[in-house]
């Protein structure tokens, strides 16, 4: 039985170790709302069970009212699961699953600055919430993609419909997806590396 | 039936720069609690990334903390900050102190991350297709 406290220290698993030819990695963001699959679509890409990185900060400046004058302050665990994929004996990717509010992402260092790129996940069921995402995403110039996940309850809209609905510049590709099958996550990460490299081909992005 | 409408937004004139450790109580963002209980006495940090690759150069010396020789065993292979943060069940800036302490006492070495270019590297992005196909 694994109980919490126990003697043996948590790690690895046998087989989730990176070779010691490991010299860099890139990453990659997933970025949508709360329940909308990024941990579904990290984890069924990933060679290693997903994982879970943390990041505690007071409580000052989340909650409605601003916290003037107050001595107490509350701390709040903010989460974000990742995943891994293995690309050379060099070369590893990660993939991070992140809340799509901003004022969470300055809580890990360059997350965005330096990722290759990003996946905006969508839900047609609450496509709104992909509203502010996306136009931070604009805002600071990192390259994305979005992917829709399809959700069987969800209403389905032609991708011309979706692409208008977003109000996304021509070139960005919006693809659909189950998030749940390997395959058709790594068709979205593939559609993001197709973008990139013709962003890369072309000069400039937009 | 028809969806709801976003309207495009542009990239800003000055992106915004990425914060600097110390200084975030200054901003409207909410501090990180971890920055003010670090360690680091005068403040200097090593620029960790999620993805900064960490190993082991040494066994953990009689001297190390639990933190540091639990960490030094998890990474006689490379292991990300994001893994060893995962693995210690330590949040992402307490990591960046320890491991900031470990590069100190040259106890690890940072494998730096590819980060995106301005002109991104077209051998770089093929090279991770061909991982992703294999898939």
């Amino acid at each position: 039985m694994d109980f919490k406290g126990s003697d043996t220290l948590p790690g690895p698993r046998t087989g989730d170790h990176l070779p010691h030819t490991a010299q860099a990695a890139v990453k990659i963001v997933i970025v949508g709302g709360f329940g909308v699959g990024k941990t579904t679509m990290v984890g069924s890409v990933s060679e290693i069970r997903p994982l879970t990185t943390e990041e505690t900060m007071t409580q000052a400046g989340i909650g409605v009212d601003d916290n003037y004058g107050s001595e107490s302050k509350t701390a709040t665990t903010v989460a974000m699961d990742f995943g891994r994929i293995s690309i050379t004996d060099q070369l590893v990717l990660y993939l991070f699953g992140t809340p799509g509010q901003e004022r969470f992402w300055f809580l890990w260092n360059g997350l965005f600055e330096g990722a290759l790129g990003a996946v905006v996940l969508a839900d047609t069921r609450r496509l709104e919430v992909s509203f502010d995402v996306i136009g931070r995403l604009e805002e600071r110039g990192v390259p994305f993609v979005v992917a829709v996940n399809s959700f069987p309850d969800g209403p389905r809209y032609p991708i011309r419909e979706l692409r208008a609905a977003l109000d996304l510049a021509e070139e960005i590709p919006i693809v659909e997806c189950d998030a749940r099958r390997r395959a058709s996550s790594r068709d979205v990460l593939m559609t993001l590396m197709r973008f990139l490299h013709s962003l890369a081909t072309t000069g400039s992005p937009r | 039936m028809t969806p709801p409408r976003r309207q495009r937004r542009y990239p800003r004139h000055e992106p915004p720069p990425p914060p600097k450790p110390g200084k975030q109580g200054e901003a409207k963002n909410p501090e990180r609690l971890y920055v003010v209980a670090g360690a680091d006495e005068d403040g200097a940090r090593a620029a960790l990334d999620l993805v900064t690759l960490i190993v082991a150069r040494a066994d953990p010396p009689p001297s190390a903390t639990p933190e540091q020789a639990a960490l030094l065993r998890l990474c006689t292979a490379p292991l990300s900050v994001a893994e060893l943060s995962a693995y210690l069940n330590l949040p992402f800036s307490a990591m960046t102190v320890l491991i900031t302490e470990l590069l100190t006492a040259e106890l690890v070495q940072a494998r730096a991350p590819i980060v995106r270019q301005a002109v991104p590297d077209r051998s770089l992005l093929e090279a991770v297709m061909h991982g992703l196909q294999r898939l």
